[in-house]
């Protein structure tokens, strides 16, 4: 049928390779555990040998991990100083599963882990709760200096506070719905116009001289998700350590 | 355009799916499957409790796999590395001294062998001049000394010369007075009256 064709939303279906139930909850291996595991795989084992020879003058794949190695390890220093660099193995795999996700999710047929808000949820409640338990353990209380910015006139407080609380409270959904719907929405478009090309071949001569103006949209696109894939996890780790900052240094 | 209501049918009530989330089986014929229960699938709750296991599963195994694997290696090549350049410039550094320290080594021999050079001349051209002066001193000696008797044997000479003019003069006024006078004078005389008037 044509329309399973081009139905951009079957591409986000989850689908059941190992039925697992335990206590009434579906814990099934899906498509998209097998494309996490993909994921990982792909990711370690890219890091793992391209920096096997340890050489002192690094080949090209070396090259690559350790230009990702210093570039997330300046990041997380420039937001949250040398006291932040204890995080640094979290947000390195935060930013480098989010990179691999969304890298392999542009290959036709491959499922995209970052595109279902539950997974990038899981990752930024991972991050907000990081936040949160290393800030009470390491501040106690004064953590909450967080929401009470300094210099902010006494009647204005508990407005600013309320702000700040619900600035706070709404950043896991930020981080979290920034990537999906960048994802969700270009893996769309992407469709969308691949779509056209199909349906427009099944025309006829008109229809395949006219379908080389949608196939030249969907290779500028897979041009731009190539460039957002990279974008939205240099964007979620940044926002990951702008984060972390706060749990390190809460006043403001 | 009969192309973009065509893809439009196909692809409407995908996206209405999409925006209400809610509709139940109603789109059953877009060959959706069972199991996604006719729902926008990541909206889906029946998936999250799999998803977030696996995801907590294969994330917790490559964070723990970065930092004790991919990490320190990572870590351990790029110190290694910047160490590798602190030491080569380190090094630099030191030879860079030591030849600055041969330079100056070398200006200083230079240097004091000039002085020894200054020296050693001003030597011989202070002995030089202190040997001619000698010679000159010595010739100048002799000179004097020659110089001496030549005026003694002048004054020698003088004297004897001196001592004949009063023969001559005793013989002059003896011829003197004979021619005058005529007769002879007594030579006795003659003398005296020469020896007074030389007086």
């Amino acid at each position: 049928m044509a329309a399973d064709k081009v139905d951009p939303i079957h591409q986000f279906h989850i689908v059941k390779l190992i039925p697992i139930n335990v206590g009434g909850y579906d814990l099934s291996f899906t498509n998209s555990a097998l494309f996490m595991v993909a994921t990982v795989l792909v990711a370690s084992a890219f890091l793992y040998l391209s920096t096997s020879s340890r050489s002192l003058i690094p080949g090209r794949l070396q090259s690559v991990s350790e230009m990702g190695y210093e570039f997330v390890s300046n990041m997380l220093r420039d937001a949250a100083g040398t006291q932040g660099m204890k995080f640094f193995p979290f947000v390195f795999s935060l930013f480098m599963f989010v990179l691999v996700a969304n890298l392999l999710g542009l290959f036709p047929y491959f499922f995209t882990v970052t595109s279902h808000i539950i997974v990038t949820f899981g990752l930024a409640a991972l991050v907000i709760g990081t936040v949160v338990v290393y800030g009470f353990t390491k501040h106690g209380l004064g953590f909450l200096k967080l929401f009470v910015p300094h210099g902010v006139p006494v009647f204005l407080l508990p407005l600013v506070v309320l702000i700040e609380v619900i600035s706070f409270v709404s950043r896991p959904v930020s981080l979290s719905v920034r990537l999906f719907a960048n994802m969700l929405a270009g893996h769309i478009t992407l469709k969308v116009f691949s779509g056209f090309v199909v349906s427009l071949s099944a025309l006829g001569a008109v229809g395949v001289a006219g379908s080389v103006l949608p196939l030249a949209m969907a290779v500028a696109l897979t041009a731009l998700e190539l460039l957002v894939a990279f974008l939205q996890a240099y964007v979620f780790a940044v926002l990951t350590c702008m984060y972390l900052n706060d749990a390190l240094h809460p006043g403001h | 355009m009969f192309v973009t209501s065509a893809f439009a049918q196909e692809s409407a009530p995908a996206t209405e799916g999409a925006h209400t989330g809610t509709e139940g089986d109603t789109h059953s014929g877009t060959g959706v499957p069972a199991e996604a229960h006719g729902m926008f699938p990541p909206f889906d709750p029946a998936t999250f409790p799999s998803q977030l296991l696996w995801l907590a599963i294969t994330f917790g195994l490559f964070y723990l796999f970065l930092k004790k694997v991919v990490m320190p290696r990572l870590g351990g090549i790029l110190d290694v590395r910047s160490d590798r350049i602190t030491q080569d410039l380190d090094q630099a550094a030191r030879l860079k001294g030591e030849a600055d320290a041969a330079v100056a080594a070398y200006e200083q021999e230079l240097a004091e062998a000039k002085a020894k050079a200054n020296t050693i001349g001003q030597q011989a051209n202070d002995a030089a001049k202190a040997e001619a002066e000698a010679a000159r001193k010595k010739v100048e000696a002799a000179l004097d000394k020659k110089l001496g008797e030549a005026e003694a044997s002048i004054a020698s000479i003088k004297a004897n010369a001196m001592k004949e003019v009063g023969t001559i003069a005793e013989d002059t006024a003896s011829a003197i007075v004979e021619a005058l006078v005529g007769g002879k004078t007594g030579k006795a005389e003659i003398a005296a009256a020469v020896k007074s008037v030389a007086r």
